[in-house]
């Protein structure tokens, strides 16, 4: 898996050479420092590389941290990740750009953390109908779930029934998404489609 | 945001349109093209509203077409457009004519701007 970390940009839109307007996201991914290399034949047992993005101050790094970036000759990070298998051909401290990882019409997917929506009731959180109807002595029950089981058979609830509660705030992958351009020199990526989480927040953009 | 508005430039052309605003009756010319043939559409009508800013701005046209309200809204930037041509300068009150959905007929008539008229 080759990818990058980026920042969420925001979104706007633009005209592809057929004259279709499509919705694209701007993801800046500044240049990834490679802070780890781990390999089968090593003490890891698996191969992977370690990519790092942004900056954090050194007094809220932990000294682990600290000392960790520095072997490989970098300052704090703000987020690394791993890349399995990765066939970037890079060493210890060199620098992951946008142009090492992507052409343009490479299928990517982004993953994230989705905006949080607190607490939601079930027709936000699962999609259920909700009862739908006004009449028929209905009322005050629109958006209610409506049954939740059977009776003194099973005499419980299912386990994984789906309920009110949090939404949002989980980390998930976004796939099939499209690299529209690339901008090597202001290390933006635009892609077509959603990316989850809130602009600044940061994406994995792999493929 | 500076980073959005790079992109907007690089990767939209910019058309030069007449200045219009709502109420203002137009004419567009919008580009179809239908496998390899290529042929130009006018659609004319009331401009309803322009919406949005910077290169997603849009405005939305609205004519009566056999008795039936038709809206189409059309990106500023589109490359589909071929022209626009102001027919009329409308006199409203407002920016955005939505009160026009719920008029039909004489009602729904927007009086001509007096000194503007062409």
């Amino acid at each position: 898996m080759n990818g990058i970390i980026g920042k969420k940009v925001g979104m706007t839109s633009v005209f592809d050479e057929t004259g279709a307007n499509i919705a694209c996201t701007v993801i800046e991914a500044q240049p990834n420092v490679v802070t780890q290399i781990k390999s089968a034949d090593g003490a890891d047992g698996y191969d992977a590389l370690q990519i790092s993005y942004g900056s954090a101050k050194e007094k809220n790094t932990s000294n682990a941290l600290v000392g960790h970036y520095e072997k490989a000759k970098t300052t704090p990070k703000r987020k690394s990740l791993e890349l399995r298998d990765s066939s970037i051909e890079a060493e210890l401290g060199d620098e992951v750009k946008v142009e090492d990882v992507f052409v343009v019409g490479d299928k990517v997917s982004a993953v994230g953390i989705t905006k949080g929506k607190g607490f939601q009731g079930v027709v936000k959180r699962h999609g259920f109908r909700g009862v739908g109807d006004a009449t028929h002595g209905q009322h005050n029950r629109g958006r209610a779930p409506g049954s939740i089981g059977a009776a003194s058979y099973p005499a419980k609830v299912m386990k994984g029934m789906r309920m009110a509660g949090r939404m949002g705030g989980t980390r998930v992958k976004i796939k099939n998404l499209r690299v529209v351009k690339l901008f090597p020199e202001q290390n933006l990526i635009v892609i077509k489609g959603a990316v989850p989480g809130h602009k600044g927040s940061l994406v994995l953009i792999e493929k | 945001m500076d980073a959005i508005k790079f992109v907007e430039e690089q990767l939209s052309q910019e058309n030069t349109l007449p200045t219009f605003r709502a109420g203002d009756n137009v004419a567009v010319s919008y580009r179809i093209i239908e496998g390899d043939k290529e042929r130009i559409q006018i659609y004319r009508g009331d401009v309803l509203q322009i919406n949005g800013s910077g290169k997603t701005k849009t405005f939305t046209v609205r004519k009566m077409s056999n008795g039936v309200g038709v809206e189409r809204i059309f990106p500023m930037t589109s490359p589909n457009i071929a022209s626009v041509e102001v027919l009329k300068r409308g006199k409203v009150r407002r920016a955005k004519l939505y009160y026009l959905r719920g008029l039909v007929g004489k009602k729904a008539r927007i009086k001509e701007k007096a000194h503007n008229a062409k």
